[in-house]
């Protein structure tokens, strides 16, 4: 196969791996804040349960996350190694200052964090737990406005074919940076909150709960209630900034090949690119031109503007058609699951079953997330400036077939052990957790 | 500036790279001592390194960052032509790293296959950095020599780790997991004594710019501290690990210590070797430099961040301090 092509789906393999594990502790390590201050408040010991139970699974999917990391931070050379040349006056520092303000920061307390509870004050662990917390918030910051600047570069001047920086301020800051940032810490909580209500409602149809699995539940229930309805808005104004600074991502994730108005939106369609239109359409009239131009008769550029320069449009379309779809079913399941505990109530078995089925949802729309914008940003690596063609590395096809088949099996090998490793946690019988009093609890087999 | 910078960023680069292979050095030494362990030794071993380790491996992505971010255009030369190794190192180091955690976390039936997986990832890990030392010193070329050379620094790295890791284990161990560490390191200082000696040995035969830098007075006579203070911590070592295994109790750092001076000696000697090439023989760091306006906003960051990780770093093994305990993961 091309080596370019297997440089791509290497490179994809591990940052679609790598996303999975950020993805869950930036919102968890935020989560167990709360847990660790409630305690200290209420002394309860429910809190304190729930805090070390999921501290455990915190620090099995944060060393996911650290060690397919390093191998992103190696594969930026190994497979892009024109990138550095051409944008390393740019990557270097943003990938630099992660690694000194953030990676430090998590690695060293995080530490403190899992094991010093005997060692060390109750106010040194809290600020440890803050720190983890506020490490990891502030490594999304730095690789997040590196990312935005490739699809949106600012702040910079090419000479010579290479990228030179003029204003730190604007490439930090630059146009798309602050959407995709709040974008992805929403989309980080949502998924660590129907990772916690779904392991949760899970241990309760399994009869092994306690009070913590209930406190832990409504925590979680309640923040996805209130950041779902909210992501949706964020989303909206993340694809106003897109549709300005790049156009042609926008009209592959409607679908538009055509420049017109009044453009409808495409609820199902296949994309054929050979002949450039869509089969079998299911449209919402106006729809498309209401969204993103907030006008019924708005104009939406199409792709045939910019023939030879657009994303591959299926995927993009389908992709951003699972993220929406994930994302509406956030709202209503988390809704509904607010009405059924409200007061203190004891939720309905179907309400388990559905919580327990989302348990990896956020995954899902994270993945489908990145492969919007990633897949959305082809040609180019830097938006309009360097394209990917331009910076892989020429390595022979047998050894990026044979180093792409490892990190599969490892990977497909890894993904297995941490979900069989969580279930075998989530079923242990909560022996300590028998503390405090039981506001209820449930057999669902029993009671249903 | 643009002369001093890129030497800035070369001695932060060599320094980087010195504390992480005294400080994961000791971690994968453990990891690859663990088959040689009890059942229930085991777990105090991964305790005395549970703590640090993860803080540890950073210091690997700080190097390759500061590679990254000073010197973009050896960046991906490097990388490239590193490629296999690096690829077979991260994936050493994955399976060590998840194993801390699979291995309590998966279930007791899974705990032998973990235990596995940690020390493979260990030795695998420390080999493929072998080899990228090995290769890396002989400028990046193909051929006979070089490969020879890196399969000798593949081979032999491993070895001091495992020295490493001796003396971690005195000093973190009691009783008989501290004896038995005793027994390693005497097994485990010859072949580092004899890689390192084949090593300084084959260097300049390898390289003759090399050669000449190290060869020629009055050079010889002003490096000559190197080879000799290298020399005395290794009879050191040889005669610590001789005595009983009381006496060694009694001297915790010693071993550990001994081993960090050989550490320090051998990035000296391999950074003179080196300078001011960045690529031996192809390009000094001066051409693979960034831009002044990005090192300079980089270094505003270093100074700043640099003193608070060491710090925290010093925090954390203050807090730690003393014999591991059965601190658990479970």
């Amino acid at each position: 196969m091309d080596p370019f092509v297997l440089a791509r789906i290497q490179f994809a393999t591990n940052i679609s791996f790598h996303i999975l594990f950020p993805a869950i502790t930036i919102g968890l390590a935020w989560m167990l804040l709360f847990f660790r201050i409630r305690f200290t408040q209420t002394g309860d010991k429910a809190w304190e349960y729930a805090y070390f139970f999921w501290v455990k699974i915190f620090a099995l999917t944060f060393a996911m996350g650290v060690v397919s990391g390093i191998t992103m931070s190696f594969q930026f050379g190994t497979n892009w190694p024109g990138f550095m040349e051409k944008a390393g006056n740019v990557a270097g520092p943003l990938l630099g200052y992660e690694v000194l303000s953030a990676f430090f920061l998590e690695a060293s307390f995080l530490g403190i964090m899992l094991f010093g509870k005997d060692r060390v004050s109750n106010r040194l662990h809290l600020l440890s737990t803050f720190l983890v917390a506020f490490g990891t918030t502030l490594s999304a910051f730095w690789i997040l406005s590196l990312n935005s600047w490739m699809q949106t570069p600012a702040g910079i001047q090419m000479v010579d074919g290479v990228v030179m920086v003029e204003d730190w301020w604007a490439v930090i800051f630059n146009p798309s940076f602050p959407y995709r940032f709040f974008h992805m810490l929403i989309a980080s909580f949502l998924t660590a909150a129907f990772l916690i209500s779904g392991v949760s409602a899970w241990r309760a149809r399994s009869g092994v709960d306690g009070p913590a699995t209930w406190k832990v539940m409504r925590a979680g229930v309640g923040v996805a209630a209130i950041l779902a309805p909210l992501q949706i808005f964020i989303g909206d104004l993340h694809g106003l900034n897109t549709l300005e600074h790049q156009p042609a991502k926008v009209a592959a994730m409607e679908a538009v090949w055509e420049t017109e108005s009044a453009v409808p939106f495409n609820l199902i369609a296949f994309p054929d690119e050979q002949a450039r239109e869509n089969r079998l359409a299911i449209q919402i009239p106006y729809a498309a031109s209401l969204i993103l131009t907030h006008d019924p008769q708005g104009e939406v550029q199409g792709l045939n503007e910019f023939a030879g320069e657009h994303p591959p449009v299926a995927m993009v379309f389908w992709s951003f058609r699972v993220m929406l779809a994930i994302g509406g079913l956030m709202v209503l399941v988390s809704w509904w699951a607010s009405w059924q505990l409200r007061g203190g109530r004891e939720p309905h078995r179907a309400l388990l079953l559905t919580l327990s089925a989302m348990t990896f949802s956020g995954w899902i729309a994270v993945l489908a997330g990145w492969y919007v914008t990633e897949i959305g940003r082809q040609p180019w690596i830097v938006q309009d400036l360097i394209s990917v063609q331009e910076v892989v590395a020429d390595h022979a096809s047998a050894t990026m077939t044979g180093t792409l088949l490892g990190y599969v099996l490892l990977y497909a090998f890894l993904l297995v052990s941490y979900i069989g490793a969580m279930r075998h946690m989530a079923t242990k019988p909560a022996a300590s957790q028998a503390l405090g009093p039981v506001t209820f609890t449930t057999q669902p087999s029993a009671q249903h | 500036m643009e002369f001093w910078l890129p030497i800035i960023y070369m001695a932060a680069m060599g320094l980087a790279l010195l504390i992480y292979v005294i400080l994961d050095g000791y971690d994968l030494g453990v990891g690859i001592l663990l088959p040689l362990a009890e059942e229930s030794e085991k777990d105090t071993m991964i305790a005395s390194i549970g703590p640090f380790w993860d803080a540890n491996e950073t210091w690997i992505v700080l190097g390759v960052g500061i590679l990254l971010i000073a010197f973009p255009l050896a960046h991906g030369i490097v990388l490239t032509h590193l490629y296999l190794p690096v690829t077979i190192m991260l994936m050493g180091l994955i399976l060590r790293g998840v194993a801390f955690d699979l291995r309590v976390k998966a279930g007791d039936h899974r705990r032998a296959l973990w235990n596995r997986a940690f020390f493979a990832g260990s030795l695998i890990s420390a080999m493929a950095q072998g080899w990228m030392l090995g290769a890396y010193v002989t400028g990046l070329r193909d051929g006979s020599t070089s490969v020879l050379f890196s399969v000798l620094i593949a081979l032999t790295l491993p070895a001091l780790y495992v020295v490493l890791g001796c003396g971690w284990l005195n000093m973190k161990t009691e009783g008989t997991l501290q004896r038995k560490s005793h027994l390693w390191g005497g097994r485990a200082i010859w072949p580092m004594g004899l890689g390192l000696g084949l090593i300084s040995i084959a260097t300049p035969l390898v390289s003759p710019a090399i050669a000449a830098k190290w060869f020629s007075l009055p050079n010889a006579l002003w490096l000559a501290p190197i080879p000799l203070v290298t020399l005395a911590s290794f009879v050191g070592i040889v005669l610590t690990l001789r005595t009983s295994s009381e006496q060694q109790a009694a001297q915790p750092w010693r071993v550990f210590g001994l081993t960090v001076l050989i550490c320090l000696m051998a990035s000296l000697g391999l950074a003179y070797s080196l300078f001011p090439h960045i690529i031996i023989g192809q390009m000094t760091i001066w051409e693979a430099s960034a831009s002044v306006s990005s090192l300079l906003f980089t270094l505003v960051g270093v100074a700043l961040t640099l003193p608070m990780i060491l710090a925290y770093t010093f925090v954390v093994y203050r807090i730690f301090h003393g014999k591991a305990t059965a601190l658990s993961y479970d």
